[in-house]
C-alpha cells in the first residue's frame, strides 16, 4: 500500500519504530544522567559541609600552630583511611584561631608547618606561607585555604566536609589580601 | 595435519571469514615499507595484548575499595605467588606503552603518513594517544597509594579552576566531596570498562583504515602528495613494486613485537613493580608525591610556570595542543611527505622532544621543591665552619635552626629553590643581606618577624663568611669613605 505522498507503510512503520525507541532512549538517558550528576546534586543543596569537631581547646595552646585530623562528616564504610582528613589550627592568642586546610592553595599537596621558622612549606612546587595563612613565596596565587570555626563547649569546631581547591572556597573564610 | 584441515573447513564453511582474512593478510604493501621503521605500530598493540591480559590477571586479586586497595596490592607484591611480577608486567608495559605509541605517532609524523588520504587515520591516532595517557593517569590512581592520592588532589585542582564550572567538575571527577572511596570506584571503572573499551574500538577503526587505505608508502623527496592523483599512483605502486603483506613485511613486526614483549620482562623482573608508595591516609603529611615517568615534565611545568600564567596554560595550553593535532591532516594535507623536504617538521619535533627531556630530567631533581628535612638532616659543611668566629658559628645556626638550608644550598648540599649561598657575600653587602633576611623578595619569605635582632646579626655575620678564599666580599663604597681611612676592608689605597 502506498500512502498519497509516497510514503509507504513499510517505511512508515520503520520511521514510527525509530521514534518510539528515540523516546524510551530518552526516557532512560533522564534517570541515568541524574544518577551520574549525584555527586554535583547534592553538593547544591551544601549536603556536604556540617560542624566537626576536632577536640577539646586544650590541644591547641596559645600561639602555637598544631596538626589536627578530623573523620570527614561525608563518609562511607569503605572510604577507609581516606576519609580522614588533616588541618592545621593556629591558635592565635587564646582567644582568635585560624584553621587552615593542608591543601596547598597551588595544587593541593599537604603543606608541612615548621615553628622554628614560622613558615608552612609544601613539598611539590614549594609553595610557602606565613604563619597567619598568607602566601610568602612560590607557585601559589593565594593564602592557604581557611575553614570557619567556633568554639561550643570546650571544643573547637569547623565548618568543612569538601577538599578545599583554587576553585571551590564559597564555603571558607575570604581570603583578606593585604594591601599593596 | 588432516584432522586440522577439516576442522578448519568445517568452521569456515559457517563463519564465512577465510577467504576475507588470507585477502587481507596477503593484500599487497609497498616493498620499502617492510622496513624496521614501520614496526612501531604493531609493537604498540602486542603491548596493548599484554596490558590486556595482565590487567586481568590483576583484577583476579585487587581490590577496588578505597579502605582495601592498597592492602590488596601488597598482597599482590608478597602473597600471590608471582603476583608482583605480573604487577611489573603491567606497570614496566604501561610505560612501555606510552613510549612505543609516542615513537609510532614521531615516526608517522616524520613520514608525512598523516597526509592525504590518512587523515581519519591520524586523527584516530590523536585520539588513540589521549586515550593511551588517560591509561597510564587512571592506572596511576588504582595503584592507591600516597602518590595516587595526592595526584589525584592536583588533578582536582588543576579541574577546580575552569572558570565557573570548576566546582561541579571537581565533585564529578572525585564522586563525591572528598577524594575517598567513590573516588577509586570511579577510576576502575574509567581504567577497566570505559577506556579499554574506547582503546578496542579504536583500534579497530585505525587498523581498518590502515587495511582499506594501504599503508603509508616510504617517502621519497619530490614524490609530492596531491589529492586528485595520490590514489591511482599508490595502486600504480603497490602493483608494480608490491609485496604481500604476509610474509613479506610481517616477519619484522613479529620480530620486533616479541623483543619488545621480552624487554618488558626483562624490566619488569630486573626492577620490579612500582610501588605502593606509603598508604593512602591524608593525615600522613610527611609525604613528597611525585607523578610516574611520563608526566614529570607536567610537574616540571606546574612548578616553573609564573603564577599568573598557570591557570590560562593549564586550560588553554592542552586544548591548543590537541586542536592543533587534529587538524595539522587538513592544514598540511598535500605536498612533500619526505622529511628531507620538511625542515619545520623535523625542528618540531627537535624542539619538543628537548623541551620534554629537559622538563624531564629537571623533575629528577626537583630544584623548585624545598628539601624538607635539609635543616635537620644535612649539616653546614665543616670548612664553612672552621677559623670562625663565635658569633659567625651562632649564625650557622640560626641558618639551620629557621630551615633557610631547606631552600638554599652549601657546597650542593640542602635545597635549590633559592640561590646557592656558597659565595653569598660577593654578591650582597652587609646592608643587602639584612635587607633581604628582613624583608625577603625575589621569591623568599620575610623573616622581620621571626628573627630576634640578635639572631639577624650572627646569620648575616656568618653569610657575611661565605666568599671564596681569593675573593674579597662585597662592600658598600660610600660606606667606606664615610668611616674614614683606615677602618674596615677597603681600605688602605694608596
Amino acid at each position: 500500500m502506498t500512502l498519497p505522498d509516497g510514503l509507504t507503510r513499510r517505511a512508515l512503520l520503520m520511521k514510527l519504530g525509530i521514534f518510539f525507541n528515540g523516546l524510551i532512549a530518552l526516557a532512560l538517558a533522564v534517570p541515568i544522567v541524574r544518577y551520574l550528576l549525584s555527586p554535583i546534586a547534592r553538593e547544591k543543596k551544601g549536603a556536604y559541609d556540617a560542624w566537626v569537631a576536632l577536640g577539646s581547646l586544650e590541644q591547641f595552646p596559645s600561639g602555637e600552630t598544631r596538626l589536627a585530623t578530623y573523620r570527614n562528616p561525608v563518609v562511607n564504610p569503605w572510604d577507609g583511611d581516606t576519609a580522614d582528613i588533616a588541618c592545621w589550627v593556629r591558635n592565635v592568642d587564646g582567644q582568635n584561631f585560624q584553621v587552615f586546610a593542608i591543601n596547598c592553595a597551588h595544587l593541593g599537596c599537604p603543606v608541612r608547618w615548621f615553628p622554628q621558622s614560622s613558615l608552612f612549606m609544601c613539598p611539590c612546587h614549594g609553595g610557602v606561607y606565613y604563619q597567619d595563612g598568607s602566601r610568602a613565596s612560590g607557585p601559589p596565587e593565594r593564602g592557604l585555604f581557611q575553614y570557619h570555626y567556633k568554639i561550643d563547649g570546650g571544643k573547637l569546631l569547623i565548618k568543612t566536609g569538601e577538599m578545599p581547591t583554587p576553585g571551590q572556597a564559597s564555603n571558607l573564610v575570604r581570603e583578606i589580601r593585604p594591601c599593596v | 595435519m588432516r584432522l586440522i584441515k577439516t576442522v578448519g573447513d568445517w568452521l569456515d564453511a559457517r563463519l564465512q571469514v577465510g577467504a576475507v582474512i588470507q585477502e587481507t593478510a596477503e593484500h599487497s604493501v609497498p616493498r620499502e615499507t617492510a622496513s624496521w621503521f614501520y614496526v612501531f605500530g604493531s609493537a604498540a598493540f602486542v603491548v596493548f595484548l599484554l596490558q590486556i591480559v595482565t590487567g586481568i590477571m590483576l583484577a583476579l586479586i585487587y581490590v577496588p575499595s578505597a579502605g582495601e586497595a592498597w592492602n590488596s596490592l601488597q598482597t599482590l607484591n608478597h602473597q600471590v605467588a608471582l603476583g608482583w611480577f605480573i604487577r611489573a608486567l603491567h606497570g614496566w608495559g604501561s610505560d612501555f606503552m606510552v613510549a612505543i605509541v609516542l615513537i609510532h605517532m614521531v615516526q608517522v609524523f616524520l613520514f608525512g603518513a598523516y597526509k592525504y588520504p590518512r587523515e581519519l587515520t591520524w586523527i584516530v591516532g590523536v585520539f588513540l594517544l589521549l586515550v593511551t595517557l588517560g591509561m597510564a593517569f587512571t592506572g596511576q590512581v588504582l595503584r592507591f597509594d600516597q602518590d595516587a592520592y595526592w595526584g589525584l588532589g592536583i588533578g582536582a585542582s588543576i579541574a577546580s579552576r575552569v572558570p565557573v564550572m570548576g566546582p561541579p567538575i571537581v565533585n564529578l571527577m572525585l564522586g563525591g566531596p572528598i577524594i575517598a572511596g567513590a573516588t577509586l570506584s570511579r577510576f576502575f571503572a574509567l581504567h577497566v570498562f570505559v577506556i579499554p573499551g574506547l582503546l578496542i574500538a579504536l583500534v579497530a577503526v585505525h587498523l581498518l583504515m590502515v587495511i582499506k587505505l594501504g599503508i603509508n608508502e616510504w617517502p621519497m623527496p619530490g614524490r609530492v602528495v596531491r589529492k586528485a592523483t595520490y590514489i591511482k599512483d599508490y595502486h600504480a605502486l603497490t602493483k608494480k613494486d608490491g609485496i604481500p603483506f604476509v610474509p613479506g613485511a610481517v616477519y619484522k613486526d613479529l620480530f620486533f613485537g616479541g623483543v619488545i614483549l621480552l624487554s618488558v620482562a626483562a624490566c619488569a623482573i630486573y626492577f620490579g613493580p612500582f610501588g605502593p608508595s606509603g598508604p593512602p591516609d591524608p593525615t600522613i603529611i610527611q609525604t613528597a608525591p611525585r607523578p610516574d615517568f611520563f608526566f614529570l615534565w607536567l610537574y616540571a611545568v606546574l612548578s616553573l610556570l609564573p603564577p599568573s600564567m598557570e591557570t590560562p596554560a593549564l586550560l588553554i595550553g592542552p586544548v591548543v595542543v590537541i586542536l592543533g593535532l587534529l587538524f595539522l591532516p587538513f592544514l598540511f594535507g598535500e605536498g612533500e611527505k619526505s622529511w628531507r623536504r620538511r625542515p619545520v617538521a623535523v625542528l618540531t619535533i627537535l624542539l619538543v622532544a628537548v623541551a620534554m627531556g629537559t622538563f624531564t630530567r629537571l623533575a629528577a631533581f626537583a630544584p623548585w621543591s624545598p628539601v624538607m628535612d635539609a635543616w635537620s638532616g644535612i649539616p653546614i659543611p665543616s670548612e664553612f665552619l672552621n677559623h670562625r668566629t663565635a658569633l659567625e658559628r651562632q649564625g650557622a645556626l640560626v641558618f639551620q635552626l629557621k630551615q633557610c638550608h631547606n631552600c638554599h644550598s652549601l657546597d650542593k648540599q640542602g635545597g635549590k629553590r633559592g640561590p646557592t649561598l656558597d659565595a653569598v657575600a660577593v654578591r650582597l653587602t652587609q646592608d643587602q643581606l639584612i635587607r633581604q633576611v628582613i624583608q625577603g623578595g625575589g621569591n623568599m619569605p620575610a623573616y622581620g618577624k621571626n628573627l630576634s635582632p640578635a639572631q639577624t646579626t650572627a646569620l648575616v655575620a656568618f653569610l657575611e663568611t661565605l666568599h671564596p678564599a681569593g675573593q674579597a666580599p662585597a662592600r658598600d663604597a660610600a660606606r667606606a669613605i664615610a668611616q674614614g681611612p683606615d677602618t674596615g676592608p677597603g681600605s688602605g689605597h694608596p
